[in-house]
């Protein structure tokens, strides 16, 4: 694919032009029901089972707004640092498509529940830009097209399409930046970063599950250059089908390569819809439109307006959780950590683990050595996210708690988080089970050392004669007998106390 | 051949019938059949209906003798009484077609909220009545399923939209019917028909259910051949409903009370207004007559008369035909073909879901409302947005004012609810202008969002046919004018001899 | 404002997706014309500062609790669809690209 289109060196677009995002997000939020009916939002049902008259759009059915998706876009609106309008107007956007109900979609035009914000984005280095945020509105999902025949299942070629209305209703924010200047040859990488922040501070507020993967998070994004040293905004290109952080990065680095090579051609960019492949990592011209669209916007008439009032808006800035970027600054001062070891932690996505691992009563250094190296090592085998592993931050400060009450070895905490990650039960029942408690009756240590050396007098000799370090081949018959439940430093103990008397 | 007992039956009003199946010296069956055989000896030549649930009528009479039977007391007020339901509201189960090609077949999977009120209030609902297509119209030729005649005068309209269930009044297919009113769907057909039509005030009604023609102009009420035969029906489908936003969360004005207290006669105190813009070219000599020596019986009855300018009105009819276009040109694009109701043109594999969707709806939409539908979406689009629907909104807002300033001098106001007696069939479906002036009087009040309802005022002197009397009231002040109403019909029926409706002409009975 | 053209109707009913014959774009170009004509007497009334009326009741902030409520089952929802396969509505190809 890519082989087609004419691509500029990357640098040699940055020596000439400067680029210009605008990056819209849309967020499916978790709430329990649609945005204008009492549907289920659950992801993944049998088709048409979470429908109703109001989201199939059935003659005569009306909607009605979700109270709580209003609270989300203004506790969304308020971590963006954006103002919350006094009054608001839900507004129908009209064009025909199959995937909407009812050939229109309920949203907000001109006047958004959130306007005029900004986030601070953190770039690898630690350098922060940021990038102004123009609006934030609610508005409806759409259902979801099968397409069948053809060969890719795509859209082109196919014979008919097979839709599904479960989607259809759940409610969305759409968030939208200003232009994003100045970024210039880190603009890819600010537009990922710009996501990355965005994804977890909605994770933070706890409105969505921004899983790019199933598209409760889904990224547009706008690129055009212009001359350096220019004012004036190029023709823009808007790329969809951006689903995940690392496509945000590629789809907007592939775009000024592009549009670079357009231009220096001497080219025009044609204002059109990209569609963005996972698999070759460039973008492609959508199906271009006879007309231009005309979404002929007017007041939704069959809602009224919302007003939240100050009172309202307060309260909810009151509900506002500690931000991402504010929390990682307090962890990493408290677990004193430098800015690397802070950095692993987050690319391992181990941060919100090692917190609750800690808030669950493990010291910091111990949540940390459990969650980067073992655990790590068992998520990478698995070949899954650390935050995928089947144990819980509360399960693994038990383990700890039992190390550090002398319950367990570190080789036997090892073998009880192998038991509940291969779902045994708890950590205790584990340790129950099989049996793991460190022998620690003396007497049998004695009985087995006892026996161990009399079973290998040639060892016992040797250790009266002053090699102490053959004690070690002692030791591990004591814990090979005891099967590894022994404290082997007790155990060596036992054996030198022995031979000496 | 008709039976005198049927007869007498057809012929009560609601609130009798009531009485009498609450008593149980007539049961609910009975008053239902009765009113299964009128309609099925006169509808062939009426045409009312577009469909009749004998079945499930009759059942739910049943439902209502057993429950009378077995002590309990009636559900509601009309409980056992039969009713003709506009067929614009859904009906689970029951073919909802809004007298378009594009819902032949339908069945609803849900019934509206007036539909579930009925039911519950054990209201013996007997079909669903004859349209113009999506509420289109003015004479209900504008229906897919064949014109409905007016029974004063068969070669004539019966009004429109809501000409089925007017007519249904007037045929004595039914005591009691549901209509809808946009711009004068309820009112001007009771006007030609010489019933009783209220358009309740905007909110005060659930519009879940109601298949949108325009959401902010659009409100369902209470047909009837008295006014407390239509305020009971009134409390019965009235109130708050939580599945319509725009549903006003206060207790139903009390219109029954009212009714009972205007049928008293007198009207000492009670200041009504004539809105002058509501005369002149264009009424027919013989309605304005009839208004006249109606304003002259409302002063006899100690109302004071006042006349009240609202210079506003006259660009009304401007703005309703860009508002109403606008929002139907929206409400109806889900008429699709995907997911119900007709599709064409679906070969299987050459064309596409946009052709298919175009041929469907070019060959589902009946002329005047593929008219519309191109009206709104001109008036929508960029570059017309602020002339047309812009503008229009804020005329509504001046029109409003116009109202607010008037009802600060009166309590009521009055005005011709048609300009002209029905006319002939075929007359002005070539001219959709005059088609639209029926609706003259009638807009405002639906720009608004206030309250007004037509009264027969009695027969025009030159043509012999009804005519109506509007009476409009405040948002929420819907008991005003049923009292002002009310008060008038006891003095119309004192001075034309008994009541208008009896004048009707006998219609020949099929057997 | 002017009378309406043939291209213009053509326009809007492709907008409305209305496969109009030749014969409707000279009938409603007309029509439309008519009634355009008689609805613009609006643009006569001095309206510069007054707010437009979207909504004739004056409600705010009516909202739903986020609670499920039963819909309609798979089969209620399927029964009016012209045609279905695997439980989905099946619909001719779709030529556009999602919005």
């Amino acid at each position: 694919m890519s082989a087609l289109v004419d691509l500029m060196d990357y640098d040699d677009v940055l020596a000439t032009y400067d680029p210009v995002l605008g990056l819209e997000v849309h967020v499916e939020l978790s709430t329990n029901t649609k945005m204008f009916c009492g549907c289920p939002t659950d992801f993944g049902g049998e088709p048409n089972t979470q429908v109703c008259p109001t989201c199939l759009g059935l003659p005569g059915a009306l909607p009605v707004v979700n109270g709580k998706a209003v609270e989300s876009a203004i506790r969304i609106g308020l971590a963006l640092n954006c103002q919350i309008a006094e009054w608001c107007r839900f507004a129908r956007k009209n064009y025909f498509y199959p995937d909407q109900p009812k050939n229109f979609q309920t949203s907000q035009y001109d006047e958004p529940i959130a306007f005029d914000g900004y986030l601070d984005v953190v770039l690898e280095d630690g350098e922060t830009f940021r990038v102004d945020i123009e609006r934030a509105h609610m508005e409806e999902d759409t259902g979801k097209s099968l397409h069948v025949g053809g060969a890719t299942g795509r859209i082109h070629g196919a014979a008919h399409s097979l839709l599904d209305y479960n989607r259809a209703g759940v409610p969305l924010i759409e968030i939208v930046t200003k232009p994003i200047v100045g970024a210039g040859e880190r603009a890819p990488e600010v537009a990922r970063a710009y996501v990355s922040a965005l994804r977890d501070l909605l994770r933070a507020l706890d409105v969505s599950d921004v899983r790019m993967d199933q598209g409760s998070l889904r990224c547009d994004a706008n690129v055009s250059l212009m001359p350096k040293g220019g004012d004036t905004f190029g023709t823009r290109t808007e790329t969809k089908n951006v689903n995940s952080l690392r496509s945000v990065e590629r789809a907007v680095r592939f775009e000024m390569s592009r549009q670079g090579a357009v231009l220096s051609g001497g080219g025009s960019i044609v204002q059109e819809t990209r569609h963005f492949d996972e698999s070759s990592g460039s973008t492609s011209a959508g199906r271009r439109k006879e007309t231009s669209e005309d979404y002929r916007y007017f007041p939704e008439p069959d809602l009224v307006p919302v007003a939240p009032s100050r009172e309202w808006v307060e309260e909810l800035r009151g509900t506002l959780p500690e931000l991402p970027w504010e929390r990682r600054r307090r962890i990493q001062q408290e677990w004193d950590l430098s800015d690397a070891e802070m950095r692993d932690l987050l690319n391992a996505g181990a941060v919100d683990l090692i917190a609750a691992t800690v808030e669950a009563g493990a010291s910091s250094a111990e949540a940390r050595s459990w969650w980067v190296s073992y655990l790590l090592q068992q998520a990478n085998l698995r070949g899954e996210e650390l935050a995928a592993l089947p144990i819980t931050p509360v399960q693994v400060a038990r383990v700890i708690e039992l190390v550090t009450t002398g319950t367990l070895t570190n080789k036997l905490a090892r073998q009880a988080v192998d038991g509940v990650l291969a779902g045994e039960g708890e950590p205790d029942e584990v340790v129950a089970a099989r049996g793991l408690k460190v022998v620690s009756d003396e007497s049998a240590l004695r009985t087995a050392v006892e026996a161990a050396l009399a079973a290998n007098p040639d060892v016992a000799e040797k250790i009266r004669g002053g090699k102490v370090q053959a004690a070690g081949a002692i030791v591990g018959a004591v814990m090979k007998a005891t099967k590894g439940q022994a404290d082997a430093k007790r155990v060596r103990e036992l054996v030198i106390e022995a031979v000496s008397a | 051949m008709s039976n005198p007992v049927s007869d007498e039956i057809t012929r009560s009003t609601a609130a009798e019938l009531a009485e009498r199946i609450h008593r149980r010296e007539v049961s609910a069956v009975e008053v239902t059949q009765a009113h299964l055989d009128r309609i099925a000896g006169v509808d062939p030549e009426i045409n009312a209906f577009l469909h009749v649930d004998g079945t499930g009528a009759l059942a739910a009479a049943e439902a209502v003798d057993a429950a009378l039977a077995s002590g309990e007391a009636p559900a509601s007020p009309l409980a056992g009484v039969p009713l003709a339901l506009k067929d614009i509201l859904t009906t689970k189960g029951v073919p909802t077609t809004c007298g378009s090609r594009m819902l032949e077949g339908w069945l609803p999977p849900y019934d509206a909220t007036v539909t579930r009120r009925l039911r519950e209030a054990g209201v013996v609902v007997l079909g669903k009545t004859n349209m113009d297509e999506f509420a289109m119209g003015s004479s209900t030729e504008n229906s897919a399923y064949g014109v409905t005649r007016n029974p004063w005068d068969r070669d004539r309209i019966p009004g429109g939209s809501g000409g089925g269930s007017s007519a249904s009044l007037a045929a004595f297919e039914a005591p009691l019917a549901i209509g809808t009113d946009t711009g004068g769907s309820i009112r001007q057909p009771g006007a030609v028909t010489g019933t009783v039509g209220v358009k309740p005030t905007y909110g005060g009604v659930s519009r879940y259910g109601l298949v949108a023609f325009s959401s902010s102009l659009d409100q369902a009420g209470p047909c009837a051949r008295t006014v407390l035969d239509a305020a009971l029906l009134h409390e019965v489908i009235g109130g708050h409903d939580p599945l319509d936003s725009t549903s006003i969360d206060a207790p139903v004005p009390p219109v029954v009370a009212a009714a009972r207290q205007g049928a008293s006669g007198d009207l000492t105190g009670v200041r009504v207004g004539v809105v002058t813009q509501f005369a002149g070219e264009g009424y027919q000599p013989g309605v304005l007559r009839s208004f006249d020596a109606a304003v002259q019986l409302l002063a006899e009855l100690g109302a004071e008369i006042v006349e009240v300018s609202c210079p506003h009105f006259d660009y009304a009819m401007g703005a309703y035909y860009l508002i109403a276009p606008s929002e139907c040109s929206s409400n109806l694009a889900r008429f699709d073909a995907m997911r119900y109701g007709l599709r064409v043109g679906d070969d299987g594999a050459r064309l596409s879901a946009e052709e298919v969707m175009s041929l469907t709806r070019e060959a589902g939409f009946g002329p005047e409302v593929k008219r519309r539908i191109m009206i709104g979406t001109h008036a929508l689009s960029s570059g017309y947005y602020d002339a047309y629907y812009g503008q229009a909104q804020k005329v509504r807002t001046l029109i409003a004012r116009d109202f607010a300033a008037a009802y600060e001098k009166v309590d009521v106001l009055v005005s011709p609810t048609t300009p002209t007696t029905a006319f002939r069939i075929g007359e002005r479906v070539d001219d959709p202008l005059a088609m639209y002036l029926a609706d003259l009087c009638t807009i405002p009040a639906n720009l608004a969002g206030n309250a007004a309802m037509s009264v027969p005022s009695g027969l025009s002197d030159e043509d012999g046919l009804p005519v109506g009397l509007q009476v409009m009231a405040p948002a929420q002040a819907d008991d005003r004018m049923y009292r002002v109403s009310a008060a008038f019909e006891v003095a119309r029926d004192a001075a034309q001899g008994g009541p208008l409706i009896h004048r009707v002409p006998d219609l020949a009975v099929t057997a | 404002m002017p009378a309406i053209s043939r291209d213009e109707v053509a326009h809007l009913a492709r907008l409305a997706r209305l496969a109009v014959t030749e014969e409707e774009l000279d009938t409603f170009a007309s029509q439309l014309g008519v009634i355009l004509e008689s609805v613009a007497k609006v643009g006569e009334v001095a309206a510069g500062d007054i707010p437009p009326t979207s909504h004739a009741v004056p409600l705010t902030n009516v909202f739903r609790a986020d609670e499920v409520r039963p819909g309609l089952t798979q089969r209620e929802a399927l029964a009016a669809a012209p045609a279905v396969e695997e439980n989905r509505f099946r619909v001719p190809r779709i030529l556009g690209e999602e919005q």
